[in-house]
């Protein structure tokens, strides 16, 4: 008895200890704060957020201002004026000139400058690789803007929505090997219980993205019949589902009531529609790692690329960095009409028609 | 009205807090008192407002029947009466009614000469209730924050403020409840369960006594509280419940605004791993 006594005191002397020091140790909130509702009512549907935290997050996601005002009085085409421009030839050179200026600012790193890209002797060579990268990505950026508009909107992208001037942007993922890993009747993890950021900081499985943003795994788990009779649709499966959401959640710095009313997750007539939004997203964010990045495997440097040989490819984090909306929500496409990509361009067709829901 | 035998011992005047003798009296079986009289007034008025209500409603299906806070753009100021206004109204009968009837414990108890434990109980189970009502919408600044009165209505509520936060297991407060309320119900029933085989002996057996029930647990798990303990062990158990339950809510919103998950950051964070 006294062993066990002494044991209970222990444990409880080290409970209290442990939330003594996480209450200590977190960064809590306080009122005043400020609340948002989607659904009805008393339906609990509703973003409750803090408008210090949202100003800190706004500071650290502004647009950058257009380098310089276009003066547009001058026709002359970039194709006429320089040499080997077969994706931007299209457009004056004033425009191409500012988007050259502009793209220096947005990706490359300060130090290099053009010759991140450029062969300082012969600025036409495709000698540096990532010319090639960049010439994609513009492609890719048009399409975006083009196509994937029931996604982005008006407001559209540029390089800045994901670069944020660095060389590659801070939020991208590759296949993941994992930690090391026991073998065994100790191997079953599964992916979970790492606490992986990928995921929100939960237990579950921390590689959402290869199955479901690069690969087209079915998200819905939630079976049609009363009883789940699929062996498709169980637990593990639900897990993966749940570290997706979990990823759009802390992605865009909203909750699941975002996008679902949760007496009923798949529901299409009981989600606001944001959800459709997002059902969009996701396809778009599977065509640009499988259509523009992920061919690119071939082009970069190993130090580029995942350490197992693969891309290092987007998810909602790479555009909207915390964000529901990216840059919070500045149209910065408009400053740049030459990103939204030139009238006429049959390869710039998607592939396929995304369904409405 | 006739009375129990024993009845008559329990029928003293005085020990009212409010109104002195002029409602210390009873009707039946029932001591009446001041908060007896406030009591029926607010749940009477209450219950036929939520009968009015679901007659402004849609349906008359007990499940379905929803009577919702106002839209979070009322604010903390009051609602026209069919926009949540209802709502607001039922609420103070509520908080009416069930402090009263705590009060009239007190009267009782009182009149008993008992300890306050009574009542006392009672009211972790209103602060529970006041938190979800009253002291979260006031800490986030608008009565909608409240739950609606309704069997589905409020489960869709509670479902809905548990995704607000990602994953509500992972609420702190919400571990430290949930413990509580499972720990409480394995407590009653290893009591019960104790006392029932005691008190139940084979054919031919005696009923046994305390010594046995202690011996018991001596035996299988090394230690008895004994069973004036049990009491207040089970007590301490079931307030702990209620009470970080109001805790685990009042936190989500007011406090934290975040997923509840990356709360563990500081968790995962600890220098021996990160």
């Amino acid at each position: 008895m006294r062993i066990g006594f002494l044991l209970v005191v222990v444990l409880g002397v080290v409970a209290v200890a442990a939330g003594t020091l996480g209450t200590l140790l977190s960064e809590w909130d306080a009122p005043p704060l400020e609340a948002t509702q989607t659904g009805f009512r008393g339906l609990a549907m509703e973003q409750v957020s803090n408008p210090r935290t949202d100003a800190k997050m706004d500071a650290l996601n502004q647009a950058p201002e257009p380098i310089y005002e276009l003066e547009g009085d001058d026709d002359t085409k970039a194709w006429q004026v320089y040499e080997n421009v077969p994706v931007l030839g299209h457009i004056s050179q004033e425009a191409f000139d500012r988007l050259m200026a502009a793209i220096t600012e947005w990706v490359a790193p300060e130090e290099e400058g053009c010759l991140y890209c450029h062969n300082e002797e012969n600025l036409a060579s495709d000698e540096v690789y990532t010319k090639g990268v960049a010439r994609r990505m513009l492609q890719m950026t048009w399409h975006i803007n083009r196509n994937w508009d029931n996604h982005v909107g008006a407001t559209g992208v540029t390089c800045y929505t994901c670069h944020r001037g660095e060389p590659v942007p801070s939020e991208v993922w590759h296949e993941n090997p994992g930690p090391p890993q026991a073998r065994g009747m100790a191997a079953s993890r599964a992916g979970q219980n790492l606490g992986s950021a990928s995921v929100g900081v939960t237990s579950l499985p921390y590689d959402p993205f290869s199955s479901m943003l690069a690969g087209d795994a079915e998200i819905r788990v939630i079976p049609e019949t009363a009883l789940p009779v699929s062996i498709e649709i169980g637990t593990k499966q639900t897990e993966v589902t749940y570290g997706l959401m979990m990823h759009f959640s802390t992605a865009l710095g909203v909750n699941c009531t975002t996008c679902h009313n949760s007496r009923s997750f798949f529901a299409w007539d009981q989600s606001p529609p944001q959800r459709t939004t997002a059902w969009h997203g996701i396809r778009m964010v599977r065509e640009v790692n499988n259509r523009y990045i992920e061919p690119l495997h071939t082009v970069f440097p190993p130090e580029r690329l995942g350490p197992l040989g693969d891309t290092l490819k987007t998810n909602c984090a790479t555009c909207h960095h915390g964000q529901p909306k990216p840059l919070g929500g500045a149209p910065m496409v408009a400053d740049y009409p030459s990103l939204r990509g030139p009238a006429q361009d049959p390869e710039m067709q998607p592939e396929e028609e995304p369904e409405a829901q | 009205m006739s009375m129990l035998n024993f009845e008559r011992k329990y029928r003293i005047r005085g020990g009212t807090l409010v109104g002195g003798d002029l409602f210390d009296f009873w009707v039946g079986p029932f001591y009446v008192g001041f908060f007896g009289v406030t009591t029926a007034f607010f749940s009477l008025l209450g219950t036929a407002l939520i009968i009015y209500g679901a007659a402004l409603g849609p349906t008359w299906n007990i499940w379905q029947i929803n009577i919702a806070p106002p839209d979070l753009s009322y604010g903390l100021g009051l609602a026209p009466l069919k926009e949540g206004g209802l709502w607001q109204v039922i609420t103070i009968c509520a908080i009416g009614a069930f402090v009263s009837w705590a009060l009239r414990e007190v009267e009782i108890s009182r009149k008993l000469g008992i300890g306050l434990h009574v009542p006392f109980a009672f009211s972790v189970a209103i602060f529970a209730y006041v938190t979800l009502v009253v002291i979260r919408p006031v800490l986030l600044g608008a009565w909608g924050h409240g739950f609606p009165y309704g069997i589905f209505s409020h489960l869709d509520w509670v479902s809905n403020v548990g995704y607000q936060y990602l994953h509500f297991h992972y609420n702190p407060a919400h571990m430290i409840a949930i413990t509580f309320f499972f720990t409480t119900t394995l407590a009653l029933s290893l009591h019960g369960g104790l006392v029932l085989s005691a008190l139940n002996p084979q054919k031919g057996e005696t009923v046994r006594t305390a010594e046995h029930e202690d011996t018991f647990f001596r035996d299988s798990v090394g230690y008895s509280i004994g069973t004036l303990g049990i009491h207040r062990l089970g007590l301490f158990l079931a307030l702990s419940a209620g009470f970080w339950s109001a805790v685990c809510i009042v936190i989500s919103g007011p406090f934290w605004t975040g997923g509840w998950p990356e709360w563990w950051n500081w968790w995962l964070n600890l220098p021996i791993w990160e």
